[in-house]
């Protein structure tokens, strides 16, 4: 069983200071994060409307946002209509005891599951099991975490902190019957898991999905993916349950056509994703419940900025630009949701009581590159930015800052600083800094500090100096 | 042409040279340099790090200082991105400080941006016979957009050898005080710039915000490199005479 | 909120009161709805290929022929409305399935299923681990929004580019995971 976030210790600085110093993750990570980028940007450039789709796309997750009562009810009546039964959870705990109700209610003790970031969010796989449900994880990447007892670092790639050798350990210490000459190839790793999880598929009676998107005009939901997990569990078996976002609402059938090019080339970087399931309620015999979650959703709607995040499609394109990820790793970020979007989604949807929720906001260097990427255009930096100021700040930083503020209020006050430092110059250091400046100075020197600052070069000599005279 | 120099709080303080470059070059250029001594600092330091009461009154500060100049220069394209990209957000829309805001920021421009855009120059007469490589810095590169601007203007100093720097696009983990709160973070991506810096065999890196290069320099001077920082002004404000 | 509520209603109060007074969206669509391409098939074939499936184009005189030539040896599902008779009926021992599709997606490469007549259901065109699917000249369309148009939403829909696929381990694409390891599309022009 995967292990769950929710309660983790540490904080970013803490959990990041431990990955930058792991060699084979940051090897695994930066090829990882590098391959794919390349491939993104090589599919998005063939597309001369790009810009257009992503206006278009960012306008219609705003127009879903702003109209989401509406759309939901339109839903759920498409739903219902289609033979689907539609359930509402406030929370995890809501969704997690509808979701095990549905499953016993069919007499199965085992389930097997499509890779759904909602699902994790809530810890459904845990929950089924204190009711003595097996979840099986399909996809190959959430496979490797659940064998592995691991978490996911990665919102598409699951196991993007592992290697082939690391894979092909889990495989033969955690995979009953695998054959003991299994190599690290990774078709060979791959045929062993399609392997493993066939007879499953073939004799599973409930399925556990997420979905990308939900049409609200006709009811029908979307999964996209690659491998044929998720066709398998959405087709084969009596039973399908889709627990998924009050906000991957779509309004209208038509606005496919943006969000079908948006998606898999910001996501896995190609024209078009190997498989796309889209069905309307009860199809071909099944039978379909879907959950609606909310789990703080509507409090992150509350807020003008921060809302914003909720139109995030999970592409993970800000992942694999973002270099503090690339350095950081998923797992420093402590929830199912790392990277920008993360840093963004996790204290909007948790709070910022912990001190890992609390940190998260700071974990950027506001460099914009997630921005640039996002398909849905969430200006990823201005949501950071604005909950640090709803953050809590340690008293030192809070006091230091007030003073900086006082010092740089008035030039006058700026003029004496600037005076005292050029007295002390030759007295500072180049390294070693005591205190939170030792931050600074245990891998950078520090610069020299001049013997007069700019204004006073101005008042003395600027001002008049021809262009030679410096 | 009158024009406001807006050294920024750093430059002032730590890198003077670079102001005295900007008023060399701007006045070698036919401008008439005024210098507001009234000016502090943009407040992004404290807009960025959650302080956005301290940060806002700096804005005010910052609108009041340089309302009515036609063209404000800064030698910065963060604290220029500050100006025209966040001051906008921080005043209630429809509000005294918003319409201050609106009336300055579209006049603030970076360095290149001034020099490109509005003097029409690409070629500064400057020279400068050393091996170059240019880090863009992501606040000019994502917040302006400046685009190829400090490039066409580097390619143009005589004598100047200009190497792409591999992977330029990365930020280099300066980050403002993130290089503080998340130092490990910070000084993995300053160890991965130096070495694609150092990998172009550049004698001088050269960026338009001193602000990344104390952060990359010092990296740099740290690992004994030999590699020295120089902002954009400094390389464009040089000539034979020097 | 006033105990008692379900969940709906509450999750839906909680909403109206988050975004009272939100603006209306326009929606800009600026992006292209009807693009020209000048060889639909050629294109088509192009992507197809991209995703290492086998693709040919082939005369409509000849498809009879090829299709036997395709499935020569081949324990193979034949879905209701293909137009050919006998066929496989057990999916688990079956080598392969041969499908129509209802729309053909040039500028992607993709094949789009409703599972119509001919077309199979969700499960035969998903165990057997080959799949042969006949695609006729005038189905493909050039992009996304053009096949979107065309599709019915009251249908279950499969999107089918190229063979099953993972990137799960570093990024390595490996083609034959759990659906067809092997796609054959042929345009019948």
């Amino acid at each position: 069983m995967s292990a769950t976030f929710i309660g983790m210790p540490g904080n970013f600085p803490k959990n990041a200071e431990k990955a930058v110093q792991d060699s084979q993750l940051r090897f695994n990570l930066r090829k990882a994060t590098h391959t794919i980028r390349d491939k993104r940007a090589e599919v998005v450039g063939e597309l001369p409307d790009w810009g257009e789709l992503r206006a278009a796309g960012k306008a219609i997750k705003d127009d879903v946002l702003h109209n989401l009562d509406r759309y939901l009810i339109q839903l759920e009546e498409a739903v219902t209509r289609a033979g689907g039964t539609v359930h509402w959870a406030r929370d995890a705990a809501e969704a997690n005891r509808i979701v095990t109700d549905l499953v016993k209610a069919t007499g199965e003790t085992e389930v097997v599951k499509v890779k759904s970031m909602a699902t994790q969010e809530i810890g459904l796989n845990e929950a089924l099991a204190a009711h003595g449900i097996a979840a099986y994880e399909t996809d190959l990447a959430e496979l490797i975490v659940q064998l592995g007892d691991d978490f996911p670092s990665h919102i598409l790639v699951p196991a993007i902190h592992r290697n082939r050798s690391e894979i092909r350990e889990i495989f033969l210490d955690k995979m009953p019957g695998v054959s003991r000459d299994l190599t690290d190839d990774p078709p060979a790793l791959t045929e062993a898991a399609r392997l493993h999880l066939r007879d499953r598929f073939l004799r599973s009676k409930v399925a556990i999905s997420g979905a990308n998107f939900m049409v609200a005009e006709t009811g029908t939901l979307v999964v996209l993916e690659s491998e044929g997990n998720g066709r398998m569990c959405l087709s084969l078996p009596e039973t399908l349950i889709s627990v998924v976002g009050i906000e991957k609402l779509l309004p209208s059938w038509r606005d496919l056509e943006v969000f079908l090019q948006l998606l898999p080339r910001s996501s896995t970087g190609e024209r078009m994703n190997p498989y796309t399931s889209m069905w309307t309620g009860a199809v071909e015999g099944q039978e379909f419940h879907l959950v609606l979650l909310d789990n703080g959703r509507t409090d992150v709607l509350a807020d003008e900025v921060g809302r914003q995040a909720l139109r995030c499609i999970r592409c993970s394109a800000c992942l694999n630009v973002c270099p503090v990820y690339e350095r950081a790793g998923g797992h420093a970020y402590g929830s199912v949701y790392p990277g920008p979007i993360g840093a963004i989604l996790t204290p909007q949807l948790r709070g910022m009581t912990t001190d890992l929720d609390a940190s998260l906001p700071f974990a950027s260097s506001l460099c914009g590159a997630c921005y640039d990427v996002c398909p849905v255009a969430i200006d990823i930096p201005e949501v950071l930015v604005d909950l640090r100021a709803k953050a809590p700040h340690a008293a030192a930083e809070r006091a230091a800052m007030k003073v900086a503020g006082w010092v740089l209020d008035d030039h006058e006050r700026l003029a004496t600083a600037q005076r005292a430092a050029t007295r002390l110059r030759r007295f500072v250091p180049k390294k070693g800094l005591p205190g939170p400046m030792s931050a600074w100075t245990d891998t950078r020197d520090v610069p020299e500090i001049p013997e007069e600052s700019f204004r006073d070069w101005w008042e003395r000599a600027g001002r008049s100096a021809s262009a030679e005279e410096r | 042409m009158r024009v406001a120099l807006f050294i920024t709080c750093v430059n002032d303080t730590l890198f003077p040279g670079t102001g005295k470059a900007v008023v060399s070059l701007l006045r070698r250029l036919g401008c008439d340099v005024d210098f507001p001594a009234a000016q502090t600092c943009c407040g992004q330091m404290h807009v960025n790090t959650g302080y956005r009461t301290e940060g806002t009154r700096l804005a005010r500060h910052f609108t009041e200082v340089f309302a009515g100049y036609d063209a404000v220069v800064a030698p910065s394209g963060s604290c220029a991105a500050m100006v025209r990209e966040q001051y906008p957000k921080l005043a209630r829309p429809g509000s005294r400080g918003a319409a201050a805001i609106a009336e300055v920021a579209p006049k603030v421009y970076e360095l290149s941006e001034f020099l490109i855009d509005v003097l029409k120059t690409e070629d500064v007469g400057a020279y400068f016979p050393h091996r170059v490589t240019y880090h863009p810095t992501c606040h000019s590169l994502r917040g302006l957009r400046l685009g190829d601007r400090p490039l066409r203007l580097l390619q143009n100093v005589r004598g100047l050898e200009l190497v792409p720097l591999p992977g330029a696009e990365e930020c280099c983990g300066f980050g403002g005080t993130f290089a503080v709160k998340n130092p490990a973070v910070s000084a993995a991506m300053g160890a991965d710039k130096t070495r694609a810096i150092q990998d172009t065999g550049a004698e001088v890196l050269c960026a338009a915000d001193n602000s990344c290069l104390m952060h990359i320099g010092g990296t740099l001077r740290r690992q004994k490199t030999g590699v020295r920082t120089m902002h954009l002004a400094e390389i464009l404000a040089s000539t034979e005479e020097d | 909120m006033a105990s008692g509520m379900s969940a709906r209603e509450e999750i839906l109060a909680k909403v109206r009161a988050a975004v009272a007074g939100a603006p209306t969206v326009e929606i800009p669509r600026g992006y292209r709805t009807r693009r020209q391409v000048d060889d639909l098939v050629g294109l088509f074939a192009e992507r197809v290929g991209d995703y290492r499936a086998i693709v040919r184009v082939v005369p409509s005189a000849e498809l009879g022929a090829t299709i036997d030539a395709c499935v020569h040896g081949r324990r193979m599902v034949v879905p209701d409305g293909f137009g050919r008779d006998g066929g496989w009926d057990d999916l688990d021992t079956a080598d392969g399935v041969m499908t129509h599709c209802a729309v053909a997606i040039a500028e992607t490469g993709t094949i789009v299923l409703d599972h119509g007549p001919g077309q199979g259901t969700r499960a035969q065109t998903l165990v057997p681990d080959y799949h042969l699917c006949v695609v006729l000249a005038d189905q493909i369309v050039p992009g996304v929004p053009e096949a979107v148009e065309r599709l019915d939403p009251s249908r279950p829909l499969t999107w089918i580019s190229g063979p099953s696929a993972t990137s799960d381990i570093e990024l390595n694409r490996v083609e034959g995971v759990h659906g067809p390891r092997t796609l054959e599309v042929l345009i019948s022009t």
